[in-house]
């Protein structure tokens, strides 16, 4: 099997996604993760997760200010990544935080509102998961393409779970905030609304 | 708002308490924390033996040198953890709080060495008789120093096990001679940008605290010069900080220069910054959450399971202090 330049971005793009966790697992094996481990995993798989979300979102615009395809030949590979360090990040909170209780976990969901976002973003990304696969795209035709539109809300979603988990200093979860809006204003339909605005005073 | 003030004067000779019945009460407290500790790892089961066997058996071998390096004679050592162990030297000073120095709980440590600890004085004002200046060496031989193992719970949900090194704040404020109208006392921390170069960000500075002039005066109330037998280091609040363990941790101001005692309640910097979620309190109470997240569990640095947080963070012998105070209303 020859190794064609796309199989070399695909390659990549799997070592620069797993090294994260490669980096988190040999910590714990040394027991390097600091003075609360805990923290450390749960901080280290949440940041990565929305950093990854947030580079899957960039896809997009990045192809079409290149014109190449690439961008979205690596998209589905990056969206998986993004939701693997989610559950990564939910499962050390439910497992060291809530000790798999669920009533615990109940609680948090009605009264916490951060949990209750970060929550939410996870069940939003989990249909698009499932449906990640060839045969799913196929399946659902165009309905695919409106159902994983799903990814815009749940980032929205997975940066104010962030914001408002911190507890003062704002200023980390609102460049995430920054740059996820850089890259929602970017598909709106900005030259249509243009041309609506300025045909409307022409037509006056 | 209707807040009880007991008397205003420093601690009453009948106050005082027995060194007998002291002892008696930590030999008490020391039960009852173990007992708590007990309950709770035998509630969670397996959970619990992992937490069990993530809980530093004892002083690291650095701790260990760490204390025979010791910076001070100490006059006696008092337990009241619990019989706890310690949390090693390296994580009570490596992970922590002083916004001064960075946001991050790793930030203290790596740039808390721009503070200059020598020279250093305490200026102590306000409503007392005998207000004066005291350096930090001067201040380090007015009482014999001691060391006492207290819990400390941050408000985020952490905590720790410290040998805090230093003496009571009640005879040390008492010698300044409060006078009648002194119902609470202030203190403020170092503002210094070219010190500090974090501060100025986040928070309204600089850092301020205060206390009710019967907690300030409570047998509890300690301020420390050191931990671990050394002084303290710089992102642990040198050359001295308060240390109040039935409160959250950020109500134990660092790196003190200024002490006012005042007729009205002071401002104070948590407060002023969130006060839905900040009160002047600050009294650790599992009952009472923080309005973004729950107070009924902590994480002990060094475990990986949360544990139950204690009211007053397991120190009852301050209850009477807010006898007859709504605890949720005057969070």
């Amino acid at each position: 099997m020859s190794m064609t330049p796309l199989r070399w971005l695909k390659l990549a793009t799997w070592l620069l996604c797993l090294a994260p966790a490669a980096q988190l697992g040999w910590l714990t094996y040394i027991g390097h993760l600091g003075p609360n481990p805990v923290e450390t995993l749960e901080h280290g798989t949440g940041s990565r997760a929305l950093q990854i979300l947030l580079l899957t979102l960039a896809m997009t615009p990045l192809r079409q200010l290149t014109g190449r395809p690439e961008p979205i030949q690596l998209r589905r590979t990056l969206g998986l990544f993004a939701y693997f360090y989610m559950c990564a990040h939910f499962a050390m909170y439910l497992v060291f935080d809530l000790e798999l209780s669920l009533p615990k976990l109940g609680e948090d969901l009605v009264k916490r509102t951060w949990i209750t976002l970060g929550f939410s973003c996870w069940l939003f990304l989990l249909p698009l998961a499932i449906t990640s696969t060839d045969g799913w795209q196929r399946r659902l035709k165009r309905r695919w393409k409106s159902l994983h539109r799903l990814i815009y809300p749940a980032a929205l979603l997975a940066c104010f779970h962030f914001v408002w988990l911190v507890k003062k200093d704002e200023t980390e979860p609102m460049i995430y905030l920054g740059i996820l809006l850089v890259l929602l204003g970017w598909r709106m339909p900005w030259r249509n609304w243009a041309k609506g605005i300025l045909g409307a005073q022409t037509s006056t | 708002m209707l807040i009880r003030v007991r008397p205003q004067h420093p601690i009453q000779p009948s106050e005082i308490t027995p060194e007998g019945v002291y002892r008696d009460r930590r030999r008490f407290l020391a039960q009852l924390g173990m007992t708590a500790i007990g309950l709770a790892t035998a509630g969670c089961g397996k959970a619990g033996d992992a937490a069990k066997a993530a809980l530093p058996a004892a002083a690291s071998p650095a701790d260990q040198a760490a204390a025979a390096g010791a910076d001070f004679k100490l006059d006696r050592k008092t337990d009241m953890a619990g019989k706890e162990a310690p949390t090693p030297y390296q994580d009570v000073t490596h992970y922590n709080n002083y916004y001064e120095f960075g946001t991050g709980k790793d930030e203290p440590a790596q740039y808390a060495n721009t503070l200059k600890t020598r020279p250093w004085s305490v200026a102590v004002g306000g409503e007392c008789d005998a207000p004066g200046q005291v350096g930090i060496d001067d201040l380090l031989k007015l009482f014999p120093l001691e060391e006492r193992v207290y819990r400390h719970r941050c408000v985020e949900g952490w905590s720790i096990v410290v040998p805090w090194d230093g003496f009571a704040l009640g005879p040390f404020l008492a010698r300044f001679k409060p006078n009648s109208r002194a119902k609470y006392v202030s203190f403020s921390t170092l503002y210094d940008a070219k010190q500090m170069p974090q501060a100025g960000r986040v928070l309204p500075w600089p850092y301020r605290e205060g206390l009710r002039i019967d907690e300030a005066m409570h047998p509890l109330a300690f301020l420390s010069m050191g931990l671990y037998g050394r002084n303290l280091p710089n992102q642990n609040g040198a050359p001295l900080r308060l240390t109040l363990p039935w409160k959250y941790g950020f109500k134990s101001i660092k790196s003190i220069v200024g002490i006012e005692f005042t007729e009205q309640a002071p401002q104070t910097t948590w407060n002023l910054s969130a006060p839905d979620e900040y009160g002047f309190y600050a009294n650790v109470n599992p009952n009472v959450d923080h309005p973004r997240w729950s107070q009924k569990t902590e994480r002990r640095l060094g475990e990986l399971f949360k544990r139950p947080t204690l009211l007053f963070n397991g120190y009852p012998e301050v209850a009477s202090l807010y006898s007859g105070l709504d605890l949720r209303a005057f969070y």
